[in-house]
């Protein structure tokens, strides 16, 4: 699995030999899903349910909308995208508000799913959109899970009830009664991770269930989950009849394919993704880009959106016009490298470029981009308008300002050059919109 | 081995599990493509992966078709040997004073499995501690705790937040000097991609290196059975980071069986040690190969 296993690549040699004829014959639609099916199935889709999809992208792919291609094999990535965003859910969809308050959320899920974590989050995502929550703690069978919640409720501000080994039912409807009485208006429920073919507890979670009517049952799953991710959600969807699902630990290198197997087997939508360790490290899903992740072509949408947070459309327009007239100067790149720091550093760039979503962003030195600042930063306006004018002493006053050596200068220098060389060649293609003309920073 | 009846009395619990197809799939009579491709087929439903489900379906055929085998029964032991060839390993007995760094990464169950550890080895009468350097979870060290108690087994610990380093050397100091045969450590869960998190797993285990040169120390990564192929991932990195000596194999006890660590240790020469089947105390096994592919099987 190296940096260039991505389904595109794979696609792109499966109809390298056809380049530009626009056609797909039936042998070549096969082979290609034989490829799609691989990278589904490597992502931990479940097995049957690629079988479905893969049935249903080929029928629409030996259609008439394929003979009007440009490229095959970009029809065939645009079908399969298209197609896994429609099964995942299409749109956004947002946890429930009940009506008549508290709006009560009861969580569930295996052991080690990120329960506990995640109604931490969960609390502190509701309490900035201006809700008052409040957690309440149902497991009672995991050593100090109770102490985990108050921990983690402390930390987000957002009061925990809890009555120690009390039956969760009772705890969970005396909860409600607290709640209500304090004027909270939503309250979250953590129950102990149990095994969907553990019936006992299975049946204590329907009590639990059917004693505080929640408006939404969410089901916890670790996003690294594999095959028997169907099984899991099945049973725990036909056994309390869950609201949507909630995948964590996105942070991970996992590609996902769970949430696909979920949502195809239970219907029911992906409300939220844990992304990281802090409790402020959570997201809504966004099925497109979950699309993209599974087939292992990047986050692009996420990466467009960041671009266009990062950087103004004024500055988009003036950076253009820049690389036009190939007036772009020192300054410029300088400008560029903050605008990268405004999109969540190199590292956090690199994740989201289709390709490279295997790539070990590891192995990007950050300290080396402020190394690079604190280079342009010691230089004079005028060496940094014409970088020609840097001679031999220039260089050494160059490398003691900004604590680095003089062949660290004369290495960015080089860079430099070689961007500008990339942009002129780049002029008579289309203008640049994102600022990707650097190199060599490995 | 009563544990793996278990597992086996469990698996025959859900109609997904593998061995229930592969059963039906053994009573057939014709031997031909289908066959061959329907054999895939579970092999990759129970998470071994593409790449060596195809390995040893192809192998398989190849020896079939060799020897004119036509017994689909003949076929299963086939089968049940190749995958017995990729995990079964022998395993050198552990040289006291042993130190074991559970690693993994986030709730595969490492503190629930560094417990029931400590309570299989003081059961054993061997002197046990165990080390809280989990000081990232909340109440992740009260966790040790209880655990502690329940096995009467002594837990060292900081505060939250504190460096784990530190608690690991103080552990050391304090298993030196009461003369401690075994000594567990319990890391936080950390992502293999978080290159700053696995540096301080790094750091830790060299620190057990430095202040115990003559201890035998065993890295392993607990792995939940439910993962898919993201355990090659994970395996590659903590190995690269502490080099793992073994896997402990979590929750077996539900409806997947880890089928991805057939892949791993076949690739990476890394044997399963332990297995967890349960959240009881006494719920922690020996692996043993035979029995773990005839649950699967």
């Amino acid at each position: 699995m190296g940096l260039f296993s991505s389904l595109s690549e794979k696609l792109n040699h499966v109809f390298s030999k056809l380049k530009n004829k626009g056609k797909l014959t039936d042998l070549e639609i096969r082979q290609a899903m034989r490829e799609v099916r691989i990278a589904l199935l490597e992502a931990d889709v479940n097995f049957s349910v690629v079988k479905d999809f893969i049935a249903r992208v080929s029928e629409k792919a030996s259609g008439e909308d394929i003979l009007k291609s440009l490229t095959p094999d970009q029809q065939v990535i645009k079908i399969v995208n298209e197609e896994l965003t429609a099964l995942m859910g299409g749109q956004v969809s947002k946890i429930a508000v009940s009506p008549s308050p508290p709006t009560v959320i009861l969580m569930c899920g295996l052991q080690g799913a990120g329960k506990t974590t995640m109604c931490g989050k969960l609390g502190l995502h509701l309490r900035k959109q201006g809700k008052k929550p409040m957690l309440v703690a149902c497991d009672i069978y995991r050593p100090a899970a109770i102490k985990q919640l108050q921990v983690v409720g402390k930390n987000i501000d957002v009061p925990v009830y809890e009555e120690g080994t009390n039956s969760p039912v009772n705890t969970a409807k005396n909860a409600i009664k607290e709640a209500t009485r304090l004027g909270i208006d939503t309250v979250i429920i953590d129950t102990a991770g149990r095994l969907h073919i553990d019936d006992k507890l299975m049946d204590e979670l329907k009590a639990v269930k059917s004693a505080v009517n929640p408006i939404e049952t969410l089901l916890v799953v670790d996003s690294m989950t594999g095959q028997d991710a169907v099984t899991v959600a099945k049973a725990f969807d036909e056994a309390i009849d869950i609201t949507g699902v909630i995948m964590t630990k996105m942070d991970s290198d996992t590609r996902g394919g769970a949430a696909l197997s979920i949502k195809a087997v239970t219907g029911k939508p992906i409300k939220m993704v844990g992304i990281g360790e802090k409790m402020s490290d959570i997201e809504p899903f966004y099925p497109d880009r979950m699309a993209s992740r599974i087939l292992g072509m990047g986050d692009v949408l996420t990466l467009i959106e960041k671009a266009q947070n990062a950087i103004s459309e004024q500055d988009a327009i003036e950076m253009e016009k820049k690389f036009r007239e190939n007036s772009f100067t020192l300054d410029d790149y300088l400008v560029q490298f903050e605008s990268i720091k405004n999109m969540g550093g190199m590292q956090g760039l690199l994740s989201m470029i289709p390709g490279m979503s295997r790539f070990n962003p590891d192995d990007i030195d950050e300290s080396k981009i402020s190394r690079i600042k604190a280079i342009i930063q010691s230089m004079t306006p005028r060496e940094r308008k014409n970088p020609d004018v840097i001679k031999g002493s220039h260089r050494q006053r160059i490398a003691k300002g900004s604590g680095t050596t003089v062949q660290e200068v004369n290495q960015l220098l080089k860079q430099f050059e070689q961007t500008k060389q990339m942009m002129k060649q780049l002029k008579n293609g289309r203008g640049m919109k994102l600022p990707f003309g650097m190199g060599g920073f490995r | 081995m009563g544990i793996f009846q278990l597992i086996a009395e469990k698996l025959a619990k859900t109609k997904q599990a593998i061995g229930n197809k592969l059963f039906e799939l053994f009573n057939k009579k014709v031997i031909n493509d289908e066959f061959f491709e329907e054999m895939e087929n579970c092999l990759i439903s129970a998470d071994v992966g593409v790449t060596t489900s195809v390995e040893i379906v192809e192998q398989l055929r190849e020896e079939v078709i060799n020897n004119r085998v036509k017994d689909p029964a003949v076929i299963k032991d086939m089968l049940r040997d190749f995958i017995l060839e990729r995990i079964d390993y022998e395993i050198s007995p552990l040289q006291y004073p042993t130190v074991i760094l559970m690693t993994g990464v986030n709730g595969t169950g490492k503190t629930t499995t560094v417990g029931k550890l400590a309570h299989k080895f003081k059961k054993q009468g061997l002197k046990v501690m165990m080390a809280a350097a989990d000081t990232f979870r909340a109440a992740a060290a009260e966790q040790l705790c209880v655990w502690g108690d329940r096995a009467g087994v002594r837990v060292i610990k900081h505060e939250e937040g504190a460096d784990p380093a530190a608690v690991v050397y103080d552990a050391i100091q304090s298993a030196k000097a009461h003369d401690i045969d075994i000594l567990l450590v319990d890391t936080a869960g950390r992502l293999q991609n978080k290159k700053n998190l696995m540096s301080e797993l790094g750091k830790i285990y060299r620190v057990i290196g430095r202040e115990w040169a003559e201890a035998d120390v065993r890295s392993y990564i607990v792995v939940d059975a439910t993962v898919g192929q993201n355990a090659v991932s994970q395996i590659e990195a903590f190995d690269e980071c502490v080099d793992i000596d073994g896997i402990v194999l979590t929750k077996l006890d539900g409806t997947a069986k880890g089928g991805v660590v057939i892949a791993i240790c076949g690739e990476r020469d890394v044997p399963i040690v332990h297995v967890g089947v349960g959240e009881g105390i006494d719920d922690i096994e020996d692996f043993d190969a035979e029995s773990f592919v005839d649950a699967i099987l």
